[in-house]
């Protein structure tokens, strides 16, 4: 891995905002509102990102920071912003989640919220105020959501006095989509237990028509759930950005936690499953077992389109590693992997030599490879170096039902290959010319760098 | 000529050695082996047509049949075209229970080739009967004879229902076919001592031009490929070339004999397949070239070619010899290669443990024998079960075959790489078959096999085993938890 390297210039971000990463977290909790504290357009440009996403209403709030309150401190308009909140949507939490400007600034942001709080008691009453510190300077999405859950455990989550065997607590990270989700639940169901998925966005984003008007988020974890969540068996923690929630709820709770770094791939969907055949006593489910063979299937039909291929990859750092064992398991190369932040330990164990950059890296790095894979911000660079674009993570603007493409264990990971799969073959519009195989072209370069024609199947 | 008649006389065919071999009274019965109901696998007589005569690029292809014979088969093959892609469409007159019944079939057929006429202006069409059409009695030469006139351009029928017998026998009605009404139809102004025909190459994926632009390096031109990339005209003038390569000689050894009786001219079998074979075929065509007429430096020429590109070849063969070396190679093709792959697979280091010889002639036979040295090596059918236990068992690192034995291998979790016309990548000439190594690589050694391969961490009924790798902390999370009481939860 290299070195971060210093730069003065971003070419088409590969970064989301570290508060929009918060955010999309308190997304997850049951009746939350996040409130970006900074100036009206922080949170315009984030719901604006969401809405393109999910198609969803989305709820998130501002602290609609302006000129003065910059400059002599931001605690009226947090505290105007949360009882307003509190009044008008009735929410059962409120996510803070700072931005740049009022980090920048600097503020004992922790204290003026425990002083809003002890004050407006009376119209707070049960809603919950949680702070994640999320400045826009550092991080991204990963980080935001691993701050924005961290800072809920902290905040919400009280010490343990049993422990319910059959509750387990998985703390989901920032690139599960609702149908990864389902899945992870369903799997853990099938053990006997009963899973605490936080965040859960599968019930507060999963586009479903609710039949009436709510203007927080609805679904997801409950706040009752986030305080009791020492009274599990078990914490799986998946991806390396929740190592810092889990160690917290370890900290909090003394709650162990087994860290998965992915879910993708047969090898790591068989540890999940084993860890929940081992925490459960139980044995492997049929269905389950079920599920891997047809994975492995799919791994048979599937390699032919993978051998080979060389897959340039920009995405944040356990999406990036997920993305890159996944190929490498199935005989692909990833020739260009691009991490968005550069601090995740994850980034060590990425199949590949990791570069933290932008999309800009990614389009002057990825010529000649076979795919291109980035969220939808990649098009650009799929564009001109026509280059197919498997869009992964977020903002996936220009696709529907981004939310329950799955990724995760046995069934995502079948459903990942065919994609890939599918998206190379409908890639093929070369039809082999006589100029493409003359035996005769590109003599001075012995070592063949061409690419081998896309297989066909019709 | 009746079609019993016509069937009578592809079949005995006296450039066949297998034929030849065959006493008096047994030729008269002709190759075509009697199909087992039951039991019976491959193609009939017209799929063997189509696939010989489809793949002429500018010519429209219509079906004269009900659904079946061309929805269910049409745009199934990989030719590759330089020019129209008139040939890839489906045209079939879609015969209706009406159309049977009340036997307007014929018209049926007239008025669809008037619409291709008008739709696509093709300068000839092929008309293809079926059983259906055959049965009822529609007269398919009629028709076109008739259409031919009206339209002012070569309306052919190719006469190959699927009753009639095999695909085999459908490739060489085909190529008949082609003798009865297409070659020698026009007549070419620009004749060389140079001109060949390549009969039975199927320009597969354009897997061709990996070899034309050598050919035509040396001043070869090429007359007609059939039917592979061939345009009509091509192939209505194949008959002044001064020399035919036969690349499928099962296929299409009547039409390289009739040509021969027609217009002498001398023909040799060959492939393009592996670096010698390449090579050999190269210096072949040169030979019948040259006692043909055209200048003897011609052969010269071809060996300084031929010694450059193996160079080449064998170049870029070395990266890839440390990751092939050793590997154990199941070949389940027959026919010519039976024995033609096996020494360029020997040559880059893999291991050739057994090849199958169904459908190779005796000479075919010999030379697999002398390739793998001992008859165990050779095999003429395996049965399923037997192809899979052997795999299953790790007696062979990769199967390379067609495609109807693909899933033995890959059910048997084994590498598995296609080598027959369904194949999606190019192996012809030299550059060919270092693709061919290069996917056999890519096959061999790809990752999936070994971790499909690992066992379950459970048993057949989803207990857990014993050693199952799982964290330190989950254990004791587990023992200590586990009867939901909390002991000392600050301890962890």
């Amino acid at each position: 891995m290299s070195a971060t390297e210093v730069r003065s210039l971003s070419t088409n971000p590969l970064k989301s905002s570290q508060p929009l990463g918060a955010a999309y977290a308190f997304l997850g909790i049951e009746g939350a509102m996040p409130l970006l504290h900074g100036s009206q357009g922080c949170t315009a440009f984030a719901l604006v990102l969401f809405v393109r996403h999910f198609k969803e209403t989305i709820p998130i709030q501002t602290t609609a920071m302006n000129e003065i309150s910059t400059v002599l401190g931001g605690a009226d308009h947090l505290e105007e912003a949360i009882v307003n909140i509190r009044t008008r949507a009735n929410p059962k939490l409120i996510g803070v989640c700072t931005t740049a400007l009022v980090e920048t600034r600097g503020e004992d942001f922790a204290a003026d919220i425990a002083s809003i709080v002890d004050r407006r008691a009376d119209v707070l009453g049960d809603c919950r105020v949680v702070l994640a510190e999320t400045p826009d300077f550092r991080g991204s999405i990963e980080e935001g959501w691993s701050a924005a859950v961290t800072a809920m455990i902290d905040a919400l989550t009280q010490p343990a006095v049993r422990r319910d065997p059959e509750r387990l607590v998985i703390l989901a990270p920032s690139h599960f989509t609702v149908g990864d989700i389902e899945v992870m639940r369903q799997t853990a169901e099938l053990f006997g237990f009963v899973p605490v998925v936080l965040p859960d966005i599968s019930g507060s984003l999963d586009g479903t028509v609710p039949d009436r008007w709510i203007p927080s988020a609805y679904g997801g974890t409950t706040v009752a759930d986030i305080e009791t969540l020492g009274a599990a068996c078990h914490c799986i923690a998946i991806g390396e950005h929740m190592r810092r929630p889990a160690e917290a709820l370890k900290r909090e709770t003394g709650l162990a936690y087994t860290l998965l770094p992915t879910l993708t791939g047969l090898a790591a969907a068989d540890r999940f499953v084993a860890l929940l055949a081992r925490l459960s006593g139980r044995p492997v489910p049929a269905s389950i077992r079920r599920r891997r063979s047809q994975l492995q299937d799919a791994m048979l039909d599937g390699h032919f389109h993978f051998g080979g291929r060389k897959m340039a990859i920009a995405a944040e750092p356990d999406l990036l590693y997920q993305m890159a064992s996944f190929f490498a398991e199935m005989g692909a190369e990833t020739s260009v992997a691009i991490a968005s932040t550069p601090d995740s330990a994850i980034l060590e164990a990425v199949p590949a030599e990791v570069v933290v950059g932008d999309l800009g890296d990614l389009e002057q790095r990825a010529v000649g490879a076979d795919l291109l894979v980035s969220h939808a911000h990649g098009r650009q660079a799929s564009e001109r170096l026509g280059i197919p674009l498997f869009r992964v993570g977020f903002p996936i603007f220009d696709r529907l039902g981004a939310q329950h493409r799955r990724s995760a264990l046995y069934e995502g990971t079948r459903d990942l290959i065919f994609e890939v799969a599918n998206t190379l073959i409908a890639a093929d519009h070369h039809h082999p010319t006589p100029e493409s195989l003359d035996p005769l072209r590109n003599r001075e370069t012995l070592h063949d760098s061409r690419p081998s024609p896309e297989p066909r199947r019709h | 000529m009746s079609l019993k008649a016509r069937i009578a006389s592809v079949f005995d065919e006296p450039a066949c050695p297998t034929n030849r071999e065959k006493s008096e009274t047994t030729r008269r019965k002709g190759c075509s082996k009697p199909l087992t109901p039951g039991a019976a696998a491959g193609g009939c007589a017209f799929d063997g047509a189509k696939i010989v005569l489809q793949p002429v690029t500018d010519v429209a292809h219509l079906i004269h049949g009900p659904l079946a014979c061309e929805g269910n088969s049409w745009d199934n093959r990989h030719s590759a075209s330089s020019g129209s892609d008139l040939w890839r469409r489906s045209f079939t007159t879609d015969l209706s229970e009406l159309d049977i019944v009340m036997g307007n079939g014929e018209k049926k057929l007239f008025k669809a080739i008037r619409t291709i006429v008008e739709r696509h202006d093709p300068p000839a069409i092929f008309v293809y009967s079926t059983c259906v059409a055959a049965l009822i009695g529609d007269d398919i030469a009629a028709v076109c004879k008739r259409a031919g006139e009206r339209f002012g351009r070569p309306v052919v029928p190719v006469e190959a229902p699927g009753f009639a017998g095999s695909k085999n026998l459908g490739n060489r009605l085909a190529g008949q076919t082609l003798l009865d009404h297409v070659i020698g139809t026009i007549e070419p102004d620009d004749v060389t001592p140079y001109d060949v025909n390549i009969l039975g190459e199927y320009n597969l994926l354009g897997e061709f031009w990996f070899v034309k632009p050598l050919l035509e390096e040396l001043g070869i031109r090429l007359r007609a490929v059939i039917p592979g990339d061939a345009r009509y005209r091509d192939i209505a003038t194949a008959h002044r070339a001064k020399a035919n390569m036969m690349v499928c000689s099962s296929a299409l050894i009547n039409l390289a004999r009739g040509m021969q009786e027609r217009w002498g001219i001398p023909y040799f079998e060959g492939s393009f397949y592996g670096i010698a074979d390449t090579s050999a075929a190269i210096r072949d065509i040169c030979r019948l070239l040259v006692e043909g007429g055209a200048s003897a430096d011609l052969l010269d020429r071809a060996d300084a070619l031929i010694a450059r590109e193996e160079a080449i070849a064998w170049q870029r063969i070395e990266p890839l010899k440390p990751r092939l070396a050793g590997k154990r190679v199941l070949l389940n093709t027959g026919g010519v290669k039976s024995w033609s792959m096996v020494d360029a697979l020997q040559e880059a280091g893999m291991e050739v443990i057994r090849t199958s010889i169904k459908k190779s002639t005796e000479e075919d036979k010999a030379r697999a024998l002398a390739a793998l040295k001992d008859e165990k090596h050779l095999f003429d059918r395996l049965p399923p079960r037997e192809i899979y236990r052997m795999l299953a068992d790790g007696e062979a690192d990769i199967m390379l075959s067609g495609s109807r034995t693909q899933f033995i291998a890959l059910k048997a979790k084994t590498p598995w790489l296609d080598v027959n016309q369904e194949r999606h990548h190019p192996y012809a000439g030299y550059e060919g078959f270092v693709e061919l190594l290069k996917r056999i690589d890519l096959a061999v050694n790809s990752p999936v096999f070994p971790a499909l391969r690992a066992p379950a961490p459970w048993d057949e009924t989803g207990r857990l085993l014993e050693g199952t790798d799982t964290p330190a902390e989950v254990t004791h999370s587990f023992r200590k938890f586990a009867d939901g009481v909390l002991e000392d939860a600050d301890d962890c």
